[in-house]
């Protein structure tokens, strides 16, 4: 046990940690801004992979980070908006839309994956481009900090700045109050005059640009290549990680962040003889487990509001 | 004294046919507090909300500062500067004060963000002008309900509302909340401020109101300075009425006590008393009918009684079986039918078909299903005779619920209820916003289950009906038991009002009452 | 005309829905295919073509009814439970361990490894169903994280303790014979779990609407408050619906093991689950409907097999379609206009009924 003990503490387990928890965390934040709204996306998990496609369709063909990193985040917020459309406008069932969504998106991204490759596991023929990674220069001299904080793909960098532009926008704009009073109260808002469907719409287009930068880390960072099934359910653990987080912005991250600790663990567990499928399962046992959890608090907390009438004086 | 508002001729049909507002005239005078005062169902929340802008009469006009308008939104009232209060706080829970203030118009920081601070400095400067402290950081939820409903009226101060309307607003508030409220309204007076005031507490109306306009059957009966009316003569005015004559002969034999309550409390989530200390029987042969005006407590009650809603204090029994707590299908097999107050919600499923609705207190019983099977033949054969014999108006048996009118839906429930052979029959509010053919039928079939020797237990704020159906009558005001009168004998609307009203209260009632 | 519209018009918007994604479907050949007429008929005809592919039609539809069908009861209490796919994989797992560790006849064998692989389904897909009850946790991401767990544990339970060394691949044991759905139509791989399935959604929808409990499903979904109300003891309700649906994804996992490949020998998750989804929703959570649906995406299935064979368009078309088809169909307003115009035409004439 010693030395897995000796690697958990390194400083190249906190480095593995935040790299992990990054495609966890941004789809995380898309999941969390729409919850707000009272409108949750869960096709995070199509919209991550629709954009990974495209980022890294584009960025083999045209050779630039750039049109890829467009690509991508239009592909996303094209996707959550044919979301609100039909949620809003057509009635549609906001999860059984997004459902499908999710099946359209693992569909077709392996269509243009044949079509561009002609192979339908992995874009592995195509050269595709990466984002940097950054060596910042007085971070990096930091002792144990240092190693765990820089070095990182600019996406990394560009998560935990998500968080905190997550955070501006929820709590420091008109429509993040707005999209939060949406939520809380429909009725609120719309008697002060705000267009209760508009304001949703914003939190799912938001939601979508979340996610892709997600599928773009995923794809573009992570690895260089977009195969089938990339994203292995990071956006049903982002659906938890928002969920145990309570849409917030500090809570989503902790709790991505726990999701990526375990995520990263189970990678140091494979030299150990603990077969890998039960490394693989762990993330998502965790996430179950935390989902239960936090479940039954929030339950025993609201049955602690109605109190038993207790003896005698009138209120 | 310049008139700030008012509403000529109003007439408001609503979609199913019922009238609210029949010549409906209101004329508000500039700095006043103007009480309007009636029953359930007089037509009250249907001005305001026309005043409001929230709805469009068919007739009648609206005239602001002398000046016709035609509201078409809440928006364009706010604008106008008429503001409003409604009975459920419309705040959001998990933001500030601050936040809510501002909500829709927010200050902003360089265009693209919010000004937090300016929203903390316009809470803090609307809060002193009109000398309503308000906490502006805290959030809502954290509040207690007198706090909440001031951030409301800031909130609409600080859209320069010039006339706020209040919708009952101390139905939510304690006693001490309320002379809180009322130093506020005093205070907006000064200020120059218009308040329109929704009450069906006559006291408070006394308190407070320096005119009143008495609402009856969807009109305005008249206007008047508070000072010239007594709280008898307001009560006299909203519930008096030719005095109805229709008694039903008196019970023949009054049986065994079949619910007994005794010293049931309880406590909301917001921690107010909504129920406190009742107690009271029904016998079988007689109809107990409970008068008040919605909000005093009878939803909880009922819903305590049927088993929908735990956590109450105190015994309830039925045929001497404790049931508190109990679950709805335990009270229903004790006998026990109900027809609820709100059918859409509890009493059928819009989306399926009346014979589905006809059998969910009974599909498991012999006679409808042999062991996990269902006949349906004898389902459909039951929903055929409780169609006939309750002259329901549907297409079919299988036709949704959803699709039949208000009055037929109706008349499912209470064909299902009644067709059960129940002992106890609990009916809240059972002829609220149906045609007056059910209604005659829904009070004929009470009549029977009486005779027949059940136990009726009528909750209703339909003076009216509970002055033709009940053998004995309690009223209930504020949680409390206020009045019982044994003998109905003789009893109009004038005597029970003022106790509906909290204007009286008889010493004996509050504890115990036996019959 | 109008008339019959009004009254099955849910049926006809499904039916509008479909005909949509297959003009996308054709549209999409169109701009993906080189030859797109000969992969065209491919699509729509090749399924019919040939015994094999017909009977492949047939077969394939087999587990993608039993899913619908177990989707379909908890949707029908308002459960958005979709672990079908991991009841279905931990099922056949373990019904495959138990079948490849016991020694019995036939007409014993048969049943009791269908009930261990039905049980397990059952359990765990109870899971999100106690979540729900108890703590009031969302039955839908408890499922699709489960969906999760039970692949690897199944994927654990045959790789490690039930692997067939001597196969070439990851598999597990070939099932004793005794075991085995036989198959009996020569030339295909028509076996009688077939039948199992058919029976299934006859007496899904026996229960459904003709039994009690069934009852009590449906009332739940229709209006969980009347239910409480009537007395139907709702938590009960949506633990057992989930407990159904978990059973029968069991069951239709492995019936396939039992009957096409009496081994366990699936390394990725087969998507049975997901299909089960799809045909619940194109199906509106009727059993009978969803034979006909599960026939129809089997049908597609097979036309993207057969599509990715003969020609330059990848199977994943299917998916596409599929997609599209129920997204359309999830769409309440779609077509809501229409239907507006036609009530408000037959209100107006003078012999329209009360």
């Amino acid at each position: 046990m010693n030395p897995l003990l000796k690697s958990i503490f390194s400083t190249e387990f906190g480095f593995a940690i935040l790299r992990v928890t990054t495609p966890i965390l941004l789809p995380a934040l898309g999941v969390a801004i729409s919850g707000l709204s009272g409108a949750v996306n869960i096709a995070l998990e199509g919209i991550m992979l629709a954009s990974a496609c495209a980022g890294v369709l584009v960025s083999a063909f045209t050779h630039s980070l750039l049109l890829a990193l467009l690509a991508g985040i239009a592909v996303g917020v094209g996707m959550a908006a044919l979301l609100g459309y039909f949620h809003i406008k057509l009635k549609a069932d906001i999860i059984l839309a997004a459902i499908a969504l999710n099946m359209f998106a693992t569909g077709i991204t392996i269509v243009f994956l044949f079509l561009t490759t002609g192979d339908k596991g992995s874009t592995s023929s195509l050269t595709s481009q990466v984002f940097p990674v950054l060596h910042i220069p007085l971070l990096r001299s930091i002792p144990m900090l240092g190693p765990i904080l820089s070095g990182h793909n600019v996406l990394v960098y560009a998560a935990l700045l998500a968080v905190l532009l997550y955070w501006l926008i929820t709590f420091k704009t008109p429509l993040g109050l707005r999209i939060r009073a949406v939520g809380q109260n429909p009725d609120a808002a719309r008697s002060v005059g705000i267009n209760v469907n508009r304001t949703r719409m914003w939190a799912l287009l938001l939601s979508g640009f979340f996610g892709a930068l997600g599928g773009l880390y995923l794809c573009l960072g992570y690895v260089s290549w977009f195969g089938r099934n990339i994203t292995a359910g990071r956006g049903w653990i982002a659906v938890a990680a928002a969920s145990l987080g309570s849409n917030m912005p500090m809570g989503t991250f902790f709790s991505s962040l726990l999701f990526g600790a375990v995520n990263a663990l189970a990678n140091y567990l494979a030299p150990l003889a603990v077969p890998s499928e039960f490394i693989q399962m762990i993330p998502y046992l965790v996430a179950a487990v935390a989902l239960a959890v936090y479940s039954a608090r929030a339950m025993r907390k609201r049955r602690r509001k109605i109190r038993e009438p207790g003896s005698g004086g009138a209120a | 004294m310049e008139t700030i508002l008012e509403a000529h001729h109003i007439l408001m049909v609503y979609e199913n046919g019922v009238v609210a507002n029949r010549d409906v005239s209101l004329a508000v005078e500039k700095n006043t507090i103007h009480a309007v005062v009636g029953e359930n169902g007089a037509g009250k929340s249907t001005l305001m909300k026309i005043l409001f802008g929230m709805l469009q009469p068919q007739e009648g006009e609206v005239r602001w500062k002398g000046r016709k308008v035609l509201l078409r939104s809440s928006a364009e009232a706010l604008r106008l500067g008429i503001g409003m209060v409604h009975q459920h706080l419309m705040l959001a829970p998990d933001l500030t004060v601050a936040e809510n203030m501002v909500l829709g118009v927010e200050p902003r920081w360089g265009r693209l963000f919010l000004d937090t601070k300016k929203a903390q400095a316009i809470t803090a400067r609307v809060s002193q002008e009109y000398g309503l402290a308000v906490p502006g950081a805290s959030k809502i939820k954290d509040l207690p309900i007198g706090v909440r409903q001031r951030v409301e009226i800031l909130k609409a101060l600080y859209r320069n509302a010039e006339l706020l309307i209040l919708d009952e607003p101390t139905s939510v508030l304690t006693p001490q909340e309320a002379d809180v409220l009322f130093a506020t309204l005093r205070e907006l007076k000064q200020h120059g401020k218009t308040i329109i005031f929704i009450s069906h507490k006559l006291e408070e109306v006394k308190q407070i109101a320096d005119r009143v306009t008495v609402m009856r059957d969807a009109r305005t009966l008249t206007t008047r300075p508070a000072a010239e009316l007594t709280q008898q003569d307001i009560a006299f005015l909203m519930v008096g009425r030719e005095i109805s004559f229709e008694r039903l002969p008196p019970p023949r034999t009054v049986g065994e006590t079949l619910l007994s309550v005794r010293n049931l409390s309880y406590l909301n989530e917001e921690n107010v008393r909504v129920l406190n200390n009742v107690s009271f029987e029904v016998h079988a042969g007689e109809i107990l009918g409970l008068a008040g005006v919605e909000g005093n407590g009878q939803t909880e009650l009922v819903r305590i009684l049927t088993g929908l809603m735990g956590g109450s204090a105190g015994s309830v029994r039925i045929r001497g079986e404790p049931v508190n707590g109990r679950s709805p299908r335990f009270i229903r097999e004790l006998r026990v039918a109900h027809i609820p107050e709100d059918r859409m919600e509890d009493g059928v499923a819009a989306e399926t078909s009346v014979q589905e609705n006809l059998i969910v207190d009974r599909y498991y019983k012999s006679g409808f299903s042999r062991g996990p099977r269902l006949l349906w033949p004898a389902i459909l054969r039951q929903s055929q005779e409780l169609i006939e014999r309750f002259n329901i108006l549907a297409s079919s048996p299988r036709a949704a619920v959803g699709s039949l009118s208000g009055g037929n839906i109706q008349k499912v429930v209470v064909a299902r209820e009644l067709s059960s052979d129940p002992q106890l029959i609990v009916a809240a509010q059972p002829t609220r916003g149906i045609d007056v053919g059910s209604e005659e039928l829904v009070h004929n079939l009470l009549r029977e289950a009486r005779d027949r020797g059940n136990a009726v237990f009528l909750v209703s704020a339909d003076l009216d009906e509970i002055l033709k159906l009940s053998s004995r009558i309690l009223v209930i005001y504020n949680g409390e038991l206020v009045a019982h009168f044994p003998d109905t004998a003789g009893l109009s609307g004038q005597d029970l009002g003022p106790y509906m009203l909290g204007v009286q209260r008889q010493e004996a009632v509050s504890g115990e009452v036996r019959s | 005309m109008e008339k019959f519209v009004l009254k099955y018009f849910n049926l006809i918007r499904t039916v509008i829905a479909v005909l949509i994604g297959l003009v996308i479907s054709i549209f999409l050949i169109y701009v993906v295919s080189k030859d797109p007429g000969f992969s065209l008929q491919q699509m729509l005809l090749g399924p019919f073509l040939s015994r094999s592919r017909f009977s492949s039609l047939i077969e394939g539809a087999s587990p993608i009814l039993l899913c619908g069908l177990a989707i379909a009861v908890a949707f029908q209490a308002r459960q958005f439970n979709v672990g079908a796919e991991g009841s279905l994989y931990l099922g056949a797992a373990v019904g495959t361990a138990f079948a490849v560790s016991t020694r019995m006849p036939a007409f014993l064998h048969i049943p009791l490894v269908l009930l261990v692989a039905a049980g397990v389904g059952a359990v765990w897909g109870a899971l999100p169903g106690v979540l729900k009850a108890k703590w009031q946790g969302s039955e839908l991401v408890a499922s699709l994280l489960l969906n999760y767990v039970a692949y690897f544990l199944g994927l654990y339970l045959i790789n490690f303790h039930f692997r067939d060394k001597e196969a070439g691949y990851l598999v597990s044991y070939q099932l004793p014979q005794t075991a085995w759905f036989q198959q009996f139509i020569p030339g295909t791989r028509m076996h009688w779990g077939i039948l199992i399935s058919l029976a299934g959604a006859v007496l899904v929808y026996l229960f459904l609407y003709h039994t009690t409990t069934g009852y009590e499903i449906r009332m739940t979904g229709f209006n969980e408050k009347f239910a409480r109300f009537g007395g139907i003891d709702v938590l009960k309700i949506v633990v057992l619906c989930q407990l159904i649906l978990g059973f029968l994804a069991g069951l239709g996992g492995m019936t396939e093991v039992m009957g096409i490949h009496r081994r366990f020998n699936w390394q990725a998750q087969p998507g049975y689950g997901w299909d089960g989804v799809v045909v619940a929703i194109i199906g509106r959570n009727h059993p009978l409907l969803i034979i006909a649906a599960s026939f129809f995406l089997s049908y597609l299935r097979v036309g993207g097999q057969v599509l990715n064979l003969m020609s330059d368009v990848p199977s994943e078309m299917i998916t596409v379609i599929q997609s599209v088809i129920i997204l359309l169909i999830t769409a309440e307003a779609f077509l809501a206009r229409w239907r507006y115009r036609i009530t408000v035409r037959q209100a107006e004439r003078p012999e329209a009924a009360a």
